[in-house]
This record gives structure tokens, C-alpha cells and sequence, in this order.
């Protein structure tokens, strides 16, 4: 049966891979898939996953979002929701082929939308307030929708993913067919709990998509954290905490990548109080002000969005990260092994430093939407404005 | 005829000689300050009068052969559950006297408590634990109000800070040293817990009674407090710490002000607390300037105009029913940190009735304030410190995990330096030189010895909170605050766990 709520967080250990084109090529999906399947041990069938950043161009200017229903009630449920809250463009079932290994596979169908603000409002409003829009409607849907979930929201790309070895997923939404300048993958063994289709990585909220191989021991800090900014955690597992952690520091408290890493993964007060005074500053605030958002534990991530693509370990590298370069390509994956099946003379390979991120961005304009968050941005307005406004959204359904 | 007494016919505690062991050394007539002990000239014997005796176990540590077994009395009423002896005998000493039952320390009753029925987590196979012997364990914590997030900008290809952080203050060990005034404890303890505060890196609290002179060079790791009385009150002494806490009230008491008893004021506690010899130094139930919530924001920012808002503003209440509610109004009054002492917190002196039966247990005062203060967006304004009734170090991470950012210990710095829990600290007479300043006394507890105590025991917490993080599988004790995670219940109920936020061991 397809189990859709765990009432226990999850434990795993798993592999994990990605590759991106700096200069925006799309690299065809047979690479990922032979990158993580290379990793197959890693895995015990209980998930996977593949994350796609520019495979929807005709669509590029909406919000793509993948839906993952048990039935086509909650379906209708989703459908009436978004009737209501946005404009629907386009939408069509995710297209996917049977496997005699697979069975009680969920309904997955993917809307094009944009959001419905009130009239006055949306002369107004910018990308961000939709953006924000964007994240209460899934923070809404996935908790109130019994049996249904956004599995991902962003433009132009794509989460796929469910119960399986990465070649069954990958064979069942056809990931061949796809093309894309950044991928990401997951291979999964949960330890404590049957696997279930929403638990699968990547885990993602708008654009950004997480991989992550790891547990985080501090799950009940970041969790209440996240409540505190309106991000519900719904799917119980510790990557969707990462996800939100992410979408809070770098696009609405606009701290550059760098640092927003340096607060997941803080340096140590020794390693703090050696620095110069400008920079102990820095980071003394960093610990100070985002002490809640530290991921403590072993993990190695992945992470991507429209723009870039970034490996992170913990801060006393628990789990295994190695990064490779070739040309335009980088790669990263938990084993090197996996990178060379795909890439077998890299120009240089590395395994990252605890908790040193490893960003790669694409080259200046060379997708559309691009996003770049290597500077930071303008924190949005007021203290607490920061936080999202979730009456915007009253759901009927519940 | 004078009535008799009735509350002298039934001892609590046995004084017990074993004969064959006694040299007659007279060292017990030396140690009782209560007058146990008497030698009989005539008959060269010793005699014990046990209806004085305290129980404080000092005559029995001191006495060089052993002789001295201190018991309790084993004479028994007849059984009644209701009727307890404790009962019985606090009614007979209010017939015989009249006035108001006293005692010390905190709550002696068996109120359910939360810290037992919480159990931790540890990592197995999924998850590393963290070994600290071998691996960075950071205990670094900081006391005040933060920024929801930061500003950065950048500098010749640098980032750095736009604007700074307010100031804040940092501790390496999340405990600090209840306040506990001078007059209530002795000079020395004062003097051993300035030492210990600074050499571990936290703060200690003078408590309502002033600053002694020899106390100014510890001012980095001090809280001056700033009680209802405004005993030893003046712009030095609020200058003289990094922090001021107003104290509205304590654990012990809820409700009532302090009170040190006139023999407890010397010539020295008089200089200090500004009062005459001899005299109670009786704070007033309420501040007479606080009637209401603007009142106390008006006295937080009157201190913070007296020192230049160089020094942080503490609020300290007794965690009474609507303990969430009076927090948020206090962080919205501009308080840095809220105090909140639980009902078992501890005291000098207290009515025994608002000892025992006067306010809620800081477990479930921790979760509620911390879950309010969420509610409203406004956690990260104000720091919560958690006190009563932390007596070890599993207390300390249980209390965090809550959601409280630091802890105040006082009782269990009291038992470090040898107090004995015989409750009658009101006497004046601690024959272990703790809560007295009777100059003889006091000589039982040197400085040195106070501060060895004391910086020893905190520093086998941290060591064991260290070894506790490492086994949760983090490395810095940030991940731990308010993580429910790692906490489960055992043996309480839907709602107790429904407000604590925890779930039951087994789920
Ligand atoms: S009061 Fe203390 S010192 Fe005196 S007899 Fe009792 S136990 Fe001994
Ligand atoms: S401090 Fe002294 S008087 Fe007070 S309880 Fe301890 S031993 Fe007894």
C-alpha cells in the first residue's frame, strides 16, 4: 500500500548525486540516471528521485507544479484550490510508463500557474510577494489536502521521484526524455520507516530542490524555527527542513550563499575567535542571530535553484561529498565512482571541507529567470513583514 | 501556670552519642550554633537537648571519632494518612506561638516533578553520536535580545556587517548563579561565586541586598539586582555588573518581597544593604513604582537611561498560572531576558504556606512562555532564563530542550559548598557558615573554599552536558534549545505532554 503519511520522522542513509552546464547546455537525463545508478548500494529500493532545472521553456514564466494525489478525489481537491488561488495555464498529467516493479503508484499531474492576488494587490506586486504566494498555496495544500502534496514548485523545472531504485523511477517518468542544465538525484535507504512516495528526495519549495544524504540531529530546533516564519513541515523528514531553511536565509532574509551556508554549517567559536575583528563580527552574528538554523549532524547535500548549483557538508564532514570538474561541467556525488561513470577524466577532482560550500553558478544570462544569490539580496521590508502571511490563502477544503 | 509547650515535647531529629566512641573532646558544644550540645561541668558529661536540633549534620561531620549519629527522631504518632506528622507539629508550633510557619530552601512537597518524567535521546547506527574528548563541543551561549536577521553588505569583495548587534552577553556555560544576597549567604560565598562565575565564563547575581566593596572587580560577570526594597541601590551598583534584574518576584515566594531577618544585619550587611543594624530588611510585596506593565517598562528604561543602555535589563518572576501572558507583556515591556522561577526555587527565608503551595513547576512554565513568546514573534527580543529546582546537569539540557536559553542554579551551588538542606537558613545560626554572617561562622566556609566548590561542580556539568550533546549527535548546544526531539515522556499525561510539546517514550 502506499503509505502517504509517516507519523515518524525518518532516518536514512543514501547516495546522491548532480551535474550542471555553467553556460546553460542541457545535458540529457541518461548522465544522472547512470551517475546515481552507479551508486546503487546506497539504496534499498525504499526511493528516489531526480530534480530537473529547465525542462519546461514553453512554459518558463509559470510556476510548474508537480502534484502527487492517491486518488483522483484529492486530485479534484488540488484542482478546485488552484481554480481558486491561481491562473491555471496549462496542465496535464506527468507522463510515465509502467514498471512490473512498481505498484500502487500515487496519480502525479503537473499545473502551470500563476497566482490570483486581489485586483488592487496585483498591480503592486512583485516577483517576491509571488513568490511568497507561491509558498503558502503548497504550505496550504500539503497540509490541508488529506492524500495530496505539491512535490515541487518551481519555474522551469521539476521533481520526479517516488518508491524504487533510481532506475525503476527513472524508467517509470521516462527522466530519459528530459533535458536539463542542472540535475540533481537521490537514492535512498531509510532505515526505520516502509518508504513512501512523498518521502523521496529531492524535496523542494519554489525552485530550490535538496538532495541530501544525512540525518539532522537538530530537526526539533529548525523545525520550531521554520514555524516561527510561517513554513509548516508537513512531510516529516529532515530535508524539507533544509529546504525551508534555505528559501528563508537566502531569498526572503537575502543573506548572500556564502554565508547562508556559513549559517547551516557555522565554523567554530575557536576557528571564530582566531578571526579578524570585521569578520568574528560577522560570524559571531551569523551564530548569534541564526543559532536555530544550524543543521547539527551528519549530512551531505545538494542543493539547486535557477541559477546554480551547491554541495555542502556538515561542519564535521560526517558524510561523504567528492566535486569534479570538466569544461563547462561540474559534478558532484557522495562517491567518485559515480562521477566517473559519467565523466571519466575529470580536469580536477576534490572531496570539500567541512562545512565549505562548493557554488557553482551558471554564467550571466544564459537562461531566462535566472537567479543569482551569490551577492545576497535586499532583506524583504520590515522585521515582521518577514513573516508570511498565511490568511492570504483560507482554504475551504481541509 | 505558663502553658505548656507543645511543639518542644516531639524532636524531629535524634541526637544520638555512641558512648564507647566519645573522648569527651567538647568539639560538638563548639560546632551547634543552636545550642545542642551542652557540657555538664558537675558531671563532666555531655548532654544533648534535641528538641533544638536541626538536623544539619555539622556536629556529626565534625566530630573526630564519629561519635555522633544524627537521626531522624524515631518516635511516631499513630498512622494517618492525612494527619502526618508535619501537620501535626506545624500546629503546634503556631498554638503555641501564633505568626506565620518560616522556613528556607524551596518546595518540599512532592509535587509531580517534570524533569523525571522526561528521558533523552542518544544516537545509535543511523546517526553518529559525537565523542567530545575527540571532536569541538560548544557550550557558547548569549543572553539578550537579537535581530530577526541580518544585514550585510559588501566591502572591497568582503562581507561584513551593516549594522551591529545590540550588545549581548556571553557565556561559555549556559548555567549562572541565582541571586542570592549578600546577608542572605555569607560574604565568602558571595566572593566564591564572583570567582567561579569569571573563571568559567558566566555570571553570578548579587541578589536584593547591594554590592560588597571587595565584589567591584568582578563586575564582567556580574547581575546586580534591583529589588522591590532598592536596598544598596545607587548609580555604582547598577553600573557595576553587565546586566541589572529587576526583581518582581521568586519561586519561593510569589507574591511576597524579600525578607532578611535583623539578626542576619551586621554592621558590614548594613554599610552595604544601606539599613541600620539589627533591623529586618523587609521588601515590599509589590515595586511601589510598578502598579502596572507600563509602570515596569518605565522602570526598565529608567535603568537603561542610568547606565546609557550599556547593560542589559533582566526581569525575574515567579512562574505563577498566567506565567506566558505576564512574559510576553514583559519582553514588549523592553526587558532583554525573562527570569522565570519555578515553584521549586529556593530561598533564605519564606512563609512555609508560600513555599510549598504558591506557584507552578518551571517545566511546564519553560514550555508555555517559550511557545508564547513564539507565537507572537517575539523570541528572539528577549532570552528566557529557567530556575528552581535544577539539581543536576540533565536538568540543565532538559530545561534548554524546553526552550530556555540558560539556567540559574542557586540551591545546588549552596549543597557544592556543604549546606546540609536543613531549611532554617532564616535562623541566622547555618552552622556551616553558608547563610550567616555571624563573624565566626562565616569562618567555617573560606573564600577559597567556596570558589573551589562551586567552579568544580559547574565545571562536572558542562562536562556532562558536553558528553550529553556529543551522544544526541550535536556538536553545539544551539541545536539544542527548544528541540523537543530529543526529549520523550514517560508516565505523564496527554495534556502534561500536550504542554510540555513532547511526545511519549516508545512513539
Ligand atoms: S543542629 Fe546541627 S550541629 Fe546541632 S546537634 Fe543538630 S545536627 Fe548537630
Ligand atoms: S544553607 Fe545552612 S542553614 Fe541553609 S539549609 Fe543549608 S545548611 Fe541549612
Amino acid at each position: 500500500m502506499w503509505l502517504l503519511k509517516e507519523k515518524i520522522k525518518e532516518m536514512s542513509g543514501c547516495g546522491i548525486a548532480g551535474i550542471i552546464n555553467v553556460k546553460g547546455e542541457l545535458i540529457p537525463g541518461d548522465l544522472i540516471i547512470k551517475s546515481i545508478c552507479c551508486q546503487y548500494e546506497r539504496g534499498n529500493g525504499l526511493g528516489a528521485g531526480f530534480a530537473a532545472y529547465g525542462i519546461y521553456p514553453e512554459h518558463k514564466d509559470y510556476y510548474a507544479l508537480h502534484v502527487m494525489a492517491q486518488d483522483k478525489s484529492a486530485l479534484e481537491k488540488v484542482e478546485e484550490i488552484l481554480a481558486h488561488k491561481t491562473f491555471v495555464n496549462y496542465k496535464e498529467p506527468i507522463p510515465t510508463k509502467k514498471v512490473k516493479t512498481i505498484k500502487n503508484a500515487p496519480l502525479f499531474k503537473r499545473y502551470f500557474v500563476k497566482p490570483k492576488f486581489d485586483e488592487e494587490y496585483q498591480m503592486v506586486c512583485g516577483e517576491d510577494e509571488e513568490d511568497n504566494y507561491i509558498v503558502s498555496l503548497v504550505m496550504d495544500i500539503n497540509e490541508k489536502v488529506e492524500g495530496a502534496y505539491v512535490i515541487s514548485s518551481g519555474k522551469n523545472m521539476g521533481v520526479f521521484k517516488g518508491v524504487g531504485f533510481p532506475d525503476e523511477i527513472a524508467e517509470f517518468f521516462r527522466i530519459d526524455e528530459y533535458k536539463a542544465f542542472i540535475w540533481t538525484a537521490h537514492n535512498r535507504f531509510p532505515t526505520n520507516t516502509p518508504g513512501w512516495w512523498g518521502g523521496a528526495h529531492p524535496f523542494t519549495i519554489l525552485d530550490w530542490s535538496i538532495v541530501h544524504n544525512g540525518e539532522i540531529s537538530s530537526y526539533g530546533t529548525n523545525k520550531r524555527y521554520l514555524e516561527l516564519f510561517g513554513y509548516k513541515c508537513t512531510l516529516l523528514t529532515d530535508t524539507e527542513v533544509v529546504a525551508y531553511l534555505l528559501d528563508l536565509l537566502i531569498r526572503r532574509h537575502g543573506l548572500p550563499l556564502q554565508l547562508a551556508c556559513k549559517a547551516l554549517a557555522p565554523p567554530f567559536w575557536m576557528e571564530i575567535d582566531e578571526m579578524e575583528e570585521e569578520e568574528r563580527d560577522l560570524y559571531t552574528a551569523i551564530r548569534v542571530v541564526y543559532g536555530s538554523a544550524v543543521l547539527n549532524g551528519p549530512f551531505a547535500i545538494l542543493f539547486a535553484y535557477n541559477g546554480g548549483l551547491v554541495g555542502l557538508n556538515d561542519r564535521v564532514k560526517l558524510r561523504p561529498l567528492v566535486c569534479a570538474k570538466k569544461g563547462d561541467f561540474y559534478y558532484m556525488a557522495s562517491e567518485e565512482a559515480a562521477i566517473r561513470s559519467i565523466c571519466p577524466d575529470p580536469e580536477k577532482v576534490w572531496a570539500p571541507k567541512a562545512g565549505e560550500p562548493v557554488i557553482v553558478e551558471l554564467e550571466k544570462g544564459v537562461i531566462p529567470n535566472q537567479r543569482s544569490y551569490l551577492e545576497g539580496r535586499p532583506k524583504e521590508v520590515e522585521e515582521d513583514a518577514l513573516r508570511i502571511k498565511c490568511q492570504y490563502i483560507p482554504l475551504q477544503s481541509s | 501556670m505558663a502553658s505548656p509547650q507543645f511543639s518542644s515535647f516531639y524532636p524531629d531529629f535524634l541526637v544520638q552519642r555512641i558512648w564507647e566512641r566519645c573522648i569527651k573532646c567538647k568539639r560538638c558544644v563548639k560546632e551547634c550554633s543552636y545550642g545542642v550540645h551542652v557540657w555538664d561541668e558537675k558531671k563532666k558529661t555531655l548532654l544533648a537537648d534535641d528538641s533544638k536540633c536541626v538536623g544539619c549534620h555539622r556536629c556529626e561531620a565534625m566530630c573526630p571519632t564519629k561519635a555522633l549519629v544524627i537521626r531522624r527522631h524515631p518516635s511516631d504518632f499513630r498512622e494517618h494518612a492525612l494527619w502526618t506528622p508535619w501537620h501535626i507539629k506545624n500546629i503546634y508550633k503556631q498554638a503555641d506561638q501564633g505568626g506565620v510557619l518560616l522556613t528556607s530552601t524551596g518546595c518540599a512537597q512532592p509535587y509531580k516533578n517534570y524533569f523525571d518524567h522526561l528521558v533523552l535521546d542518544a544516537c545509535q547506527v543511523t546517526n553518529p553520536p559525537i565523542d567530545p574528548l575527540r571532536e569541538p563541543m560548544e557550550l557558547r551561549t548569549f543572553i539578550g535580545p537579537k535581530p530577526e536577521s541580518l544585514e550585510i553588505e559588501k566591502v572591497n569583495g568582503k562581507f561584513r556587517l551593516k549594522k551591529r548587534l545590540p550588545p549581548l552577553i556571553q557565556l561559555e556555560v549556559p548555567i549562572m548563579f541565582a541571586a542570592m544576597s549578600y546577608g542572605a549567604i555569607s560574604l565568602h560565598v558571595h566572593q566564591g561565586l564572583a570567582r567561579a562565575a569569571r573563571d568559567l565564563g558566566t555570571l553570578y547575581n548579587t541578589g536584593e541586598g547591594g554590592l560588597h566593596a571587595s565584589l567591584y572587580e568582578y563586575g564582567s560577570n556580574t547581575i546586580v539586582q534591583c529589588a522591590s526594597g532598592r536596598f544598596g541601590l545607587h548609580v555604582d551598583y547598577l553600573n557595576a555588573g553587565v546586566a541589572i534584574e529587576i526583581k518582581i518576584g521568586q519561586g519561593a515566594k510569589p507574591g511576597i518581597g524579600g525578607h532578611l531577618p535583623g539578626e542576619k544585619v551586621t554592621e558590614e550587611i548594613s554599610k552595604t544593604r544601606m539599613i541600620p543594624v539589627g533591623s529586618d530588611a523587609i521588601s515590599p510585596a509589590p515595586h511601589h513604582d510598578i502598579y502596572s506593565i507600563e509602570d515596569l517598562r518605565g522602570l526598565i528604561f529608567a535603568l537603561k537611561e542610568a547606565t546609557e543602555y550599556k547593560k542589559l535589563v533582566f526581569v525575574k518572576i515567579a512562574a505563577v498560572h498566567n506565567v506566558a501572558a505576564i512574559a510576553s507583556g514583559i519582553v514588549r515591556a523592553g526587558a532583554d531576558a525573562v527570569v522565570i522561577d519555578g515553584l521549586r526555587g529556593g530561598t533564605g527565608a519564606a512563609p512555609t504556606m508560600f513555599r510549598d503551595y504558591i506557584g507552578i513547576p518551571i517545566e511546564l512554565a519553560i514550555s508555555a512562555v517559550d511557545k508564547r513568546l513564539r507565537e507572537e514573534g517575539i523570541r528572539h527580543r528577549a532570552s528566557i532564563i529557567a530556575s528552581g529546582g535544577i539539581r543536576n546537569s540533565a536538568d540543565v539540557v532538559k530545561a534548554i530542550a524546553l526552550g530556555a536559553d540558560a539556567v540559574y542554579i542557586g540551591t545546588a551551588a549552596l549543597i557544592a559548598v556543604g549546606c546540609t538542606m536543613c531549611q532554617r537558613c532564616y535562623t541566622g545560626k547555618c552552622p556551616w557558615g553558608i547563610a550567616t554572617n555571624n563573624p565566626e561562622l562565616i569562618k567555617r566556609l573560606p573564600p577559597d573554599v567556596a570558589y573551589e566548590k562551586i567552579y568544580n561542580l559547574v565545571k562536572g556539568w558542562a562536562l556532562e552536558i558536553k558528553e550529553m550533546l556529543g551522544a544526541m549527535g550535536i556538536n553545539s548546544i544551539e541545536s539544542l534549545k527548544g528541540n523537543r526531539d530529543k526529549l520523550r515522556a514517560v508516565g505523564l499525561t496527554e495534556k502534561e505532554m500536550e504542554i510540555l510539546e513532547v511526545k511519549h517514550a516508545g512513539e
